[in-house]
């Protein structure tokens, strides 16, 4: 299946939408560094992969699912979260490369080198990731 | 203390925003869903804990991100299931496993990390 942009779709969500993802992003940083100020960086760090944003982003799918079909959409909705869900299965594999990327670089290399590295690395691990998933 | 935790909550927001606007704009929808397991919190929490704590602090972190990852994948994979019967509300779904990700994560903290 193809990958397809269209910066067209981000004027469909109202900025309420934007804001809770700022909120639940902004709260879910806040809370792993006093995680790891309490109980010290390998518990903070189990939080670097809490997933944050994944419960607003599924709901705002399944509402627009359903605000699509005019209210019809409710079953749908929620497949399509399912969908949302699959890729972000996938997402975790790359996730997992960024922290052994990070854990073994950025005492050797410039941090930006590190975290550019370790993103390049989570982005193509976690479209393989997604290509063998929908290969199957 | 608070200034830390609103320096985080300012740059969290806008990383976790920008990569949110990156899965609104790809298509199809179960492509668009890696953006919702990217390092956006990581990538706020190490900026800005390089600068306070320094490099060795942060590369125990990133080990201990690969398990929380693992934990993450198990989450996404049972949401995915029980989502996909169409019986439950994606909210009450997502927001009810969560004790699954703590169950797993702090479970190989236990048993590995510890």
């Amino acid at each position: 299946m193809k990958i397809q942009v269209s910066l067209s779709a981000l004027g469909q969500s109202h900025w309420s939408e934007y804001a809770s993802r700022f909120v639940f992003g902004g709260l879910a940083t806040a809370l792993a560094g006093i995680i790891a100020e309490k109980y010290g960086p390998v518990v903070g760090g189990l939080f670097l992969a809490f997933p944050a944003i994944f419960p607003a982003t599924a709901t705002l799918i399944e509402s627009q699912e359903k605000k699509r079909k005019c209210g019809h959409g409710v079953v749908s909705g929620r497949r399509a979260a399912a969908l949302d869900a699959a890729g972000a299965a996938a997402g975790t594999f790359g996730l997992m490369i960024f922290g052994f990327v990070v854990w073994k670089l950025i005492e050797l290399l410039p941090l930006w080198a590190t975290l550019l590295l370790a993103t390049l690395a989570w982005l193509a691990v976690s479209i393989s990731a997604w290509r063998i998933w929908k290969a199957r | 203390m608070l200034i830390d935790i609103l320096v985080r909550f300012a740059v969290g927001g806008v990383i976790v925003s920008f990569f949110a606007a990156l899965g609104e704009i790809v298509k199809p929808k179960s492509f668009a869903g890696i953006f919702g397991a990217a390092p956006s919190v990581a990538l706020a929490t190490i900026l800005l804990t390089v600068m306070k704590e320094g490099r060795a602090y942060v590369s125990g972190e990133a080990r201990s991100m690969i398990f929380g990852a693992v934990a993450f994948l198990v989450y996404a994979c049972v949401t995915m299931r029980v989502l996909r019967t169409g019986k439950w509300s994606s909210l009450s779904v997502t927001g009810s496993v969560l004790w699954l990700w703590a169950a797993v994560a702090f479970g190989l903290w236990a048993g590995v990390l510890r």
